[in-house]
């Protein structure tokens, strides 16, 4: 793993001169107790107007390195840069960030109109001034005729938009956002999922999202840094990240996944054979494997293995018997035993011509070897 | 709620916004019925009403404690500070007598025959000197007069029963009056139990042993007197005034009315009869004497009753006796609370008391100023360290609320007398601050048995009821509006003021409020502390309960506090609002 680690970190300052960064992040470290460290060795850099999102379970370090940035924690060690200038000491208030938070955090003594003149009162902005501000930031979350509410009075769909209006209110260049989505239900959820990177492609400001919530990650990044662990296990657009994840965690935590455990028989430059545990040979992507004889963890997603497939005459196939048929509208689930497991799943597309499995029906299943990583363990 | 159409987020499918807004409009679209077609309300309540019952059967035994034991006698306190039924319960005559009386020198004879009376009977019950102590709160020196006159009210009218009983001695005996007034039914009774009462004492003597002197005693009392109809219209006076002495002689008394003489109030009532009537229709059985009266009464002596009182104290030609006498003639009066705010009743309306004995309107002043000064101390102590606890980890934040509610657990004398060692003149305090040098020895400061010390004092001593409302009020602030407002540009202190601040409100103002109602109202901190100038008004009153023992001003004083606690209740939820008050 700090082999795949090293790998991102250079890749990221190859791909970006150290001045082109908006917001950099440069080994930092963080530590809460002194004996544990939650983040470790972070390495980020993203440019201006880039929408990144950090997804990870909880307590992997993504919600520490939000606040770290916002300055509400200070690093342990390590600096943070935005725009080229070191930010470690600069207090919250004077970093000109907006930020969104999981509860909304509008002042429940204040109008909606009140909670979003609130940053430009304390910019000194002129009365007049403000209104308008106020007005177009109110309708650009379509909100324009709730000013003279309480945030009390409102559902917690409109809450968030208020939320965020007062976020960008003050023209903040940076966003950063803690779960905004979470307290939401699912139709809202997407709605405003949409609306958010819709403003800010718009405005043209740099935002970076926190969540936990893969879908979300996926569906609104420009990149994507997976953390784990207090490492970012892997940082890229959100198709490399599910069709190339780099290591069996970012695999398993991004989407669907089928794994096997095996040993490489034979390695090539953009092949391998993996022997499994129960004697079988399979095809697969040699990801990070380094030599003949390491454990590995292949990692094939359901909806890229085929049945009863026609391959070529050297492609690998397996045996399989179904266990389980899900018929789910768009797509069918089967659920099979291969290699000794029985949580090997396929995804089929409900096409007309399409075969419906019968429970403890004998199959053949196999993929094409790019489709089948081989990870590390 | 979220009844406007206009935002977004509308959408038609079931999301708990529109859980909602369905739930608002159907609200309005007029009473909801239940499946049997009865209002939803009303079957709710009959489904809700044994919870109810059973929620009442609950806190019924404290409830009755507590109006038993706390309500009914506040309310019977309270009702104190107006009721005044003494003066004409006691003085039921001379009351009516006296509403024509102008106030000017002393009243005419008939208030005087009135007093005469009402004097007697008063004090054959023994009820002027209790009169006598209520009056002296409104004039002083009533108090003695009513003493002095209880004991000299027969002298009044002894001329009378002298001329009578110089006329025919059978005057002298009870037995005449009785017979004269009482019923015919009544004297055969009394003739009967007479006669028992003397067979039962023959007995007795006749007795050889203790067990039948006791078997032969006779022990029923004799028959209540009833007075006879034609005593009745013949003596208009005479006559009720006998049957109120007969009631008191034989009731109060327990004597015979046989061997009692009546008082000399019943004489002068029958000369005024037989002067005025002449006792024409009285034919009973002492008929004889009452026409040789009536012929020898235009010859009496006659005496004034006005000139008797004189003669008993000078004070009763004062017309000031008098006009107290009549200011408090109603049955409720204004006289109490009047004094608690240094004004008197006196005859000539509602005026100022004298400057010396003004004392209740400073006191009143300085209870509320010293009290707001107590609770400002309380916030600007409280406030910090409530922000304190409320932004500590929970283990340290416990035990230092452990440190803020460990004077609970000392008793309240033991820490006001430990403020005594360290406040007084030779105190720690001031020695240490004489041994650093910051004050010469000959300079020492007045710390105690002023307002100082019962600020400080009470301030230590309320300061817990600050912290505590306070503190579980900043619990519930959650962290992030602080730093919202941070994010958003403020500075440290902006966020604070503009964000952390008003959130805690409800707090200080409970704190307030719980601060200030027990400073206003308390007692033994500034008895001891306080001195002179540092006592409260609550101290006044229970001087009065305790030891003046007019309890009347006490429960007036008692309840202007309680007025001035549910105004500036009501002002403070005028201006806060009580909604904002949250103890947690």
């Amino acid at each position: 793993m700090p082999k795949s680690d090293r790998k991102n970190g250079e890749k990221i300052l190859l791909d970006m001169q150290a001045e082109d960064a908006f917001v950099q992040f440069e080994r930092v470290q963080k530590s809460y107790d002194g004996e544990t460290l939650v983040v470790k060795d972070l390495n980020l850099a993203l440019p201006k107007g880039e929408f990144l999102t950090m997804l990870g379970p909880s307590g992997s370090g993504k919600t520490t390195c939000l606040m770290m940035l916002a300055g509400f924690e200070s690093a342990t060690h390590g600096e943070i840069k935005l725009k080229g200038q070191p930010i470690n000491n600069i207090p919250p208030h004077k970093r000109g960030i907006g930020m969104v938070f999981q509860n909304y955090a509008l002042f429940p003594h204040m109008s909606v109109a009140e909670n979003l003149s609130f940053p430009l009162e304390v910019r000194k902005m002129g009365k007049s001034e403000r209104e308008g501000k106020i007005k177009r930031a109110l309708d650009m979350v379509q909100m324009g005729d709730f000013g003279g509410r309480r945030p009390a009075q409102l559902s917690g769909g409109q809450q968030q938009r208020i939320a965020l209006a007062r976020a960008l209110v003050f023209e903040p260049e940076l966003v950063l956002m803690d779960e905004p989505l979470g307290a939401l239900d699912k139709q809202l959820r997407e709605t405003l999922q949409f609306e958010i990177t819709r403003l800010a492609h718009e405005l043209g400001i740099t935002v970076v999202y926190v969540t936990h919530d893969q879908t979300e990650a996926l569906t609104m990044s420009d990149r994507v840094a997976v953390f784990d662990d207090g490492r970012i296990q892997q940082l890229a657009p959100p198709d490399e990240l599910y069709e190339a994840p780099q290591n069996s965690f970012v695999a398993q935590f991004i989407g669907e996944n089928n794994t096997l455990d095996g040993v490489v028989s034979k390695l090539g430059s953009d092949s391998c054979v993996v022997r499994l545990d129960s004697g079988e040979e399979i095809d697969a992507l040699p990801v990070n494997v380094s030599n003949v004889g390491d454990r590995t963890l292949v990692s094939i997603r359901p909806e890229r293995v085929e049945i009863d497939p026609d391959l070529g005459p050297d492609a690998h196939t397996l045996n399989a018997e179904v266990l389980e048929f899900i018929y789910m509208g768009d797509v069918f689930r089967t659920r099979l035993r291969v290699a000794g497991r029985d949580d090997f799943i396929v995804k089929t597309r409900n096409r007309a011509d399409q075969v419906r499995l019968k429970p403890g029906q004998k199959v053949k299943i196999g993929w094409l070897p790019h489709d089948c990583r081989a990870l590390d363990i | 709620m979220t009844d406007q159409v206009t935002g977004p987020d509308q959408f038609t499918g079931a999301t708990p916004d529109n859980a909602i807004r369905n739930a608002d409009r159907e609200e309005r679209s007029g009473p909801m019925l239940a499946a049997d077609g009865r209002p939803l309300k009303q079957s709710l309540n009959r489904a809700l009403r044994a919870q109810k019952l059973r929620a009442l059967a609950l806190i019924a035994p404290l409830l009755v404690f507590i109006v038993i034991t706390f309500i009914l006698p506040i309310a019977d306190m309270l009702f104190r500070s107006v009721e005044n039924q003494i003066v004409s319960e006691t003085l039921p005559r001379t009351v009516v007598a006296l509403e024509d009386w102008d106030g000017d020198g002393a009243p005419e004879e008939a208030v005087f025959r009135a007093l005469a009376v009402d004097m007697t009977i008063a004090a054959e019950l023994k009820e002027h000197t209790r009169l006598g102590s209520r009056l002296n709160y409104e004039t002083t020196g009533i108090s003695s007069l009513f003493r002095k006159t209880g004991r000299a009210v027969d002298d009044v009218d002894e001329l009378y029963v002298d001329q009578f009983e110089d006329l025919n001695e059978a005057w002298e005996e009870g037995a005449t009056w009785a017979t004269l007034m009482g019923s015919e039914d009544w004297i055969e009774d009394r003739a009967e139990w007479a006669a028992q009462v003397e067979a039962a004492e023959a007995a007795q003597d006749a007795a050889t042993t203790a067990e039948e002197a006791i078997a032969a005693a006779f022990e029923e009392p004799a028959p209540r007197f009833e007075l006879a109809d034609q005593a009745r219209a013949a003596f208009p006076s005479a006559a009720p005034l006998y049957s109120r002495f007969a009631e008191i002689s034989q009731v109060e008394n327990e004597d015979s009315l046989f061997r009692e003489e009546p008082w000399p109030a019943v004489y002068e009532a029958l000369y005024a009869d037989l002067l005025a009537e002449g006792g024409e229709g009285y034919q009973g059985p002492q008929a004889d004497l009452v026409a040789e009266a009536a012929q020898a009464v235009s010859g009496f002596e006659t005496i004034s009753a006005r000139d008797a009182f004189a003669d008993i104290d000078e004070d009763w030609l004062d017309s000031d006796v008098w006009g107290t006498i009549q200011a408090f003639s109603d049955p409720y009066t204004a006289g109490y609370f009047l004094s608690a705010v240094d004004l008197q009743l006196s005859p000539e309306g509602v005026v100022a008391q004298p400057d010396d004995q003004r004392i209740y309107a400073l006191l009143f002043q300085r209870t509320l100023f010293m009290s707001m000064v107590i609770m400002f101390s309380c916030v600007l102590l409280g406030y910090p360290i409530a922000f304190l606890l409320s932004n500590l980890p929970m283990r340290t934040s416990n035990i230092l609320l452990i440190l803020v509610l460990l004077p609970f657990w000392t008793s309240l004398l033991v820490r006001t007398s430990a403020w005594k060692v360290l406040l007084q003149q030779q105190g720690v305090i001031n020695d240490t601050l004489v041994w650093l040098g910051v004050l010469a020895d000959s300079n020492r400061l007045e710390l105690i048995n002023n307002q100082t010390g019962t600020i400080i004092a009470m301030t230590h001593i309320l300061l817990p009821f600050m912290i505590l409302p306070l503190y579980s009020v900043m619990k519930t602030i959650p962290p992030y509006y602080v730093r919202a407002a941070k994010s958003l540009g403020a500075k440290p202190s902006t966020a604070f003021w503009r964000v952390y601040f008003p959130q805690s409100v409800p707090g200080i103002g409970a704190g307030c409020i719980l601060v200030f109602i027990l400073s206003i109202g308390y007692y033994i901190t500034p008895e001891l502390v306080g001195g002179t100038t540092g006592t409260f008004i609550s101290n006044r009153i229970a001087y009065h309960i305790s030891q003046s023992l007019n309890w009347g001003l006490a429960a007036a004083l008692g309840s202007i506090l309680l007025a001035v606690v549910l105004v500036l209740y009501y002002l403070y939820d005028r201006i806060v609002g009580i909604d904002n008050v949250s103890l947690g």
